[in-house]
């Protein structure tokens, strides 16, 4: 008993002892992210400008590889050592939420700026807590290189037979690969192939919620349909395109020597850059003209506070400054192609992320299909498109057969609630 | 005499600790960092998580892992996949090794010390660098393979050998062979040094030179080496994973051509994007790689090293 008091004021003593010292010095936020191509963006624009207005706390921008994030980010959450800030997925943060190892922000001060559509993608089912500020979301389409359309006459397509004509035309002059987009990586044929093209087919909101209401199945004409016209893009890609990765299709296209590029808008920053063209955009074309567009306007970053953070007030300090409008400037001009999600209209500057937003004006917005709900069983359903979109464009599985195979597996784990 | 000498000597035979105390950090490090591990690994895979608690499950992960469908399509196609990596190390990378050591032992030779590190030095390359450099030579649109084939009019020949799914595995396996080809060499190089120079004279005088020699003489001394080697490839490729990951990702594409058991453990373990990570579903592949391991040393210990004939000098 008597041991058990010591200790217990040797560790009191020590921990306070530690707090005390804590205190006195500058509090360091860590930041986990996959997003590395931002490094020089946090270091240089966004954390200097927090700092500057809250001295006492620093920051610390710790980005992982993309594909690894996830996995390494459990790895932490588990053992412990992950940083104060967690950078968000969408929906599927769910998963360390319930485990507890994210906090609850719903009372968060600056959470009422965004709009419930906005923070959906890190809301439990219910919609009752919310535990990450939504920062970005990313508009798909297709980016052009102007000079080429201008040389060889071509006028923006907006439906898809003029979609093709053009291809066909780039493909006849022979100067330009008609689209830079390879399947190595695979994802490139899912999420600037099938989720990009798609929502036109499936209706955007309607379909994939008609999805997960098990009203609809992938095996439903709107769902293969995307697959068919994925099958057609092969005669227009590089050669060599089931070797060509994503870096390999970004370079080709800032080279100039691809015409058209299946974007997303978050290439925007590193296109301006690399690129030594005029540069325009396009969203995916309707299938026939008059038909209503739909876009994926899909939220892809929100920021969390870790559980078990000893720096919890500083870190929530600083969550709701990203939260703020001058945060959603700052974030939204020095990266062009990640969108605000901020309910205060952004003030944008570049022309190329100016004709991305645009869109949501006449074109309706919906999320990627495979995001929310259907993707947490296994088989994982984004991770299946991702193999089956390449080997439909691959030409080793007809569109057919690919949705079949997807079906089959979301049924052996999803049953829709009725 | 050696009767009464043996007791003498079984009487004061005092313990000897120092054979436990010299072998006792080995021993711990060697519990601490492999041992226990192992079992955790084999404990994991009996545990089911349910309700964020881990249940004990039997041998359902087994069953899961072998009944359902999908789990156990996926886990052929990795152990067929990975038998194919074995079998192409077997066919290619070792008799290639056998070969170059042979030259090499050659005493005729120059500059035999300089071939021997050139062709060793890929093996101490780290598998991120083989990976990536290998990416860049066969890429399509900088690599230097298509243009070298062009030089001399064998363009056509050229196949994105690593997006296709009927190429992509052999091609990662000779990759993998190009990097480990120097292993079996200097195994072999070693054992042929140790032949003595009076079985290789005496063969001489009895009119057995060249080809028939090393068929004859050095083949049959060199076995024990080759049985060695073999076995660390077989280990090697079972246990692969670092190439696979570093070229192809954790997908191991196209359309999962390229999946072995190193790629497909990593997948289910620890996620990969929306996957979220299956340890005790990780851990049953990895237990599963472990018997297949056991069984195939276990296999050679018992069949094949028994039977090996060795010779003394």
């Amino acid at each position: 008993m008597k041991h058990r008091l010591l200790t217990g004021l040797l560790m009191a003593s020590s921990i306070l002892g530690t707090a005390g010292i804590a205190l006195a010095q500058d509090k360091t936020l860590t930041i986990e992210s996959w997003r590395n191509d931002d490094l020089a963006i946090w270091q240089e624009k966004l954390i200097p400008a927090f700092e500057k207005a809250n001295p006492g706390i620093k920051v610390v921008f710790s980005p992982t590889a993309p594909t690894e994030y996830n996995a390494a980010l459990n790895a932490k959450l588990d053992a412990g050592s992950a940083g104060d800030l967690i950078t968000c997925r969408p929906f599927t943060s769910i998963d360390i939420y319930n485990k507890g190892q994210i906090a609850d922000l719903t009372s968060l001060a600056g959470m009422e700026n965004f709009s419930d559509v906005a923070k959906s993608a890190w809301q439990t089912d219910d919609g009752k807590a919310t535990f990450c500020v939504p920062m970005a979301s990313v508009i798909h389409g297709f980016i052009y290189n102007k000079e080429a359309f201008e040389k060889l006459g071509i006028a923006v397509p907006a439906t898809e037979a003029e979609f093709f004509a053009a291809l066909d035309k780039i493909k006849a002059d022979g100067n330009y690969i008609p689209m830079a987009m390879g399947t190595k990586d695979l994802w490139e044929a899912a999420t600037m192939g099938y989720q990009n093209i798609g929502p036109n087919y499936w209706k955007g909101e309607e379909g994939r919620l008609a999805l997960i209401k098990g009203e609809q199945k992938l095996t439903d004409p709107q769902w293969v349909a995307p697959f068919a016209t994925l099958a057609k893009w092969k005669p227009y890609l590089g050669d060599g395109f089931e070797a060509q990765t994503y870096p390999d299709s970004q370079n080709l296209f800032t080279l100039g020597r691809a015409a058209i590029y299946p974007a997303g808008s978050w290439e925007i920053s590193t296109f301006n850059t690399q690129a030594q063209f005029k540069m325009g955009a396009f969203p995916p074309p309707v299938q026939k003209a008059g038909d209503t567009c739909y876009i994926s306007d899909h939220t892809d970053i929100g920021l969390g506070l870790n559980a078990k953070s000893p720096n919890a007030d500083a870190a929530k300090t600083f969550l709701t400054w990203v939260a703020s409008p001058e945060f959603a400037t700052i974030y939204a001009n020095a990266l062009p192609g990640f969108f605000s999600l901020n309910s205060s209209p952004v003030k944008m500057d570049d022309p190329l992320a100016q004709e991305f937003v645009s869109w949501r004006e006449k074109c309706k917005p919906t999320i990627r299909s495979t995001y929310q709900i259907l993707s947490r069983g296994t088989p994982n359903l984004e991770n299946e498109t991702w193999v089956k979109s390449a080997n439909v464009i691959n030409g080793t599985e007809t569109p057919e057969a690919a949705a079949a195979e997807l079906q089959k597996g979301l049924d052996s784990w999803f049953k829709p609630a009725k | 005499m050696s009767q009464q000498s043996l007791e003498h000597s079984q009487d004061r035979r005092p313990t000897r600790w120092h054979i436990a105390v010299f072998l006792a950090p080995a021993l711990l490090v060697y519990t601490a960092v492999m041992i226990l591990p192992l079992f955790g690994t084999l404990q994991l895979s009996l545990f089911r998580n349910v309700d964020n608690a881990q249940v004990f499950a039997g041998f359902d992960n087994f069953r899961t892992l072998f009944g359902d469908p999908r789990w156990s399509d996926s886990f052929w196609n990795a152990l067929g996949n990975n038998t194919w990596f074995f079998i192409i190390h077997m066919l290619v990378q070792n008799p290639i090794g056998i070969l170059l050591a042979a030259l090499l032992s050659s005493p005729k030779l120059r500059f035999s010390a300089f071939y021997r590190t050139a062709i060793f030095i890929p093996t101490i390359l780290s598998f991120v660098i083989v990976g990536f450099a290998w990416k860049l030579i066969l890429s399509p649109l900088w690599g230097v393979a298509p243009n070298l084939l062009d030089l001399v009019g064998l363009k056509s020949l050229f196949v994105p050998w690593l997006g296709k799914e009927e190429y992509a595995l052999t091609a990662l396996s000779l990759i993998s062979v190009w990097q480990f080809v120097g292993i079996p060499m200097m195994l072999i190089y070693a054992a042929m040094l140790s032949i003595p120079d009076e079985v290789i004279e005496a063969a001489e005088c009895d009119g057995v030179t060249g080809f028939s020699q090393f068929w004859k003489i050095k083949l049959p001394l060199i076995l024990p080496a080759i049985g060695i080697i073999s076995i660390l490839t077989f280990v090697g490729n079972f246990n692969a994973f670092d190439l696979i990951y570093s070229a192809q990702g954790a997908l191991a594409g196209p359309n999962y051509a390229t999946d072995i058991l190193g790629t497909f453990l990593y997948r289910t373990f620890f996620g990969f994007q929306l996957q979220i990570g299956d340890p005790n579903m990780g851990a049953t592949i990895a237990s599963m790689m472990f018997f297949i391991i056991l069984a195939g040393v276990c296999l050679y210990l018992f069949l094949i090293q028994r039977r090996l004939r060795r010779y003394q000098f």
